[in-house]
């Protein structure tokens, strides 16, 4: 049963596992069967189940890790492109971009550390809002956990892109550049994909969102959190 | 795809190079995606060289991350412990950031028309 342990097998499971959960989602179309989270479930189901622990599960997963950090250096492409609209309107979007991104931060903070939660995890909340990888790597600097990060990423992505838009409305937020915005703001890459469905030019507008605030809240997170006596 | 690989990993060494010499708390891949729209702005390097594999990556982005995600079994009494403050912070602040977003965009074009 050792074979179980080798680093080429589990990658190709990963991968397996992803494409299926991926092939579930394009079949049924429902949210909530988010792959990523679907293929990190089950990962974690048959980990526990052939008792291998995750030491030995990262020695393949290792190699698609590695893959994060220059991913995120190739997001400055979609920025570059993006640069004319922003040029446009710069100060409507880095306003709301920056109310949003530390409203955000502090929100969580205040709220976690009033319900009791440990220092460790309010660090692992506070870049929530931004997309996984940029959200992580925020994380991993200010001394979090970066895998809660992930968990909470998605679950929020997932949250704010099924109810995003109704909760908009009900809060008279209507100008679709706001609402688009918004939507790429708090719920990052869901968020986006929801904005997407609507239109193009919703999407658009999600996405830069979803930038803008991962750059914003790589920036301010440190200092947000030392301003509040965090770290 | 030498070159492409060439580019991304050369503004992802420069921002390494810079987090280090300065000691700024920011990823080094966030410091190296700005490197990278800094010289697609500045025209030092053509979209074209790098439109395959940014393509590819930003389109593959969760995949990524799904092995950090399962070290989270690494923490499931933590979050056992803590699942009402993690759920109740979070969706509470989603709703925030969503809405002060929207909010200030929208009060802030009608005044910078």
């Amino acid at each position: 049963m050792d074979f179980l342990r080798n680093e080429f097998f589990l990658l190709a499971v990963t991968f397996a596992v992803y494409y299926a959960a991926w092939r579930l989602q394009r079949k049924t179309g429902f949210m909530l069967l988010n792959p990523i989270l679907v293929t990190i479930a089950i990962l974690i189901t048959l980990l526990m189940a052939f008792d291998i622990d995750y030491e030995t599960y990262n020695k393949g997963g290792k190699y698609i890790e590695f893959w994060l950090k220059p991913a995120v250096v190739a997001l400055g492409v979609p920025l570059y492109t993006q640069l004319e609209v922003i040029k446009k309107q710069i100060l409507p979007i880095l306003l709301s971009q920056f109310a949003g991104c530390v409203t955000g931060i502090i929100s969580v903070v205040l709220i976690a550390k009033a319900m009791g939660a440990s220092q460790e995890v309010i660090l692992s909340l506070a870049p929530k809002s931004v997309t996984t990888p940029i959200a992580m790597e925020v994380t991993r600097t200010i001394g979090g956990i970066p895998s809660l990060t992930a968990a909470v990423v998605v679950a929020v992505g997932i949250l704010g892109g099924l109810l995003g838009v109704k909760t908009m409305q009900v809060a008279r937020v209507g100008s679709p550049i706001a609402q688009g915005l918004s939507l790429g703001t708090a719920a990052h890459a869901m968020g986006t994909y929801t904005a997407m469905g609507i239109s193009n030019k919703y999407g658009a507008y999600a996405s830069l969102g979803l930038t803008l605030n991962g750059i914003l809240t790589a920036l301010l997170t440190p200092a947000v959190l030392q301003f509040m006596g965090m770290i | 795809m030498v070159r492409q690989c060439a580019i991304i990993f050369g503004c992802l060494a420069l921002g390494e190079l810079v987090v280090w010499f300065t000691g700024i708390k920011l990823p080094s891949s966030i410091t190296g995606m700005l490197l990278l729209t800094f010289f697609l702005k500045i025209k030092l390097i053509k979209l074209e060289w790098v439109k395959g594999i940014s393509d590819f990556l930003v389109a593959n982005l969760g995949f990524f991350f799904i092995p950090p995600g399962v070290a989270l079994m690494l923490y499931f009494d933590i979050i056992k412990a803590e699942f009402l403050p993690i759920v109740v912070a979070s969706a509470v602040s989603m709703v925030v950031v969503l809405l002060v977003t929207g909010w200030v965009h929208q009060i802030t074009r009608r005044i910078f028309k």
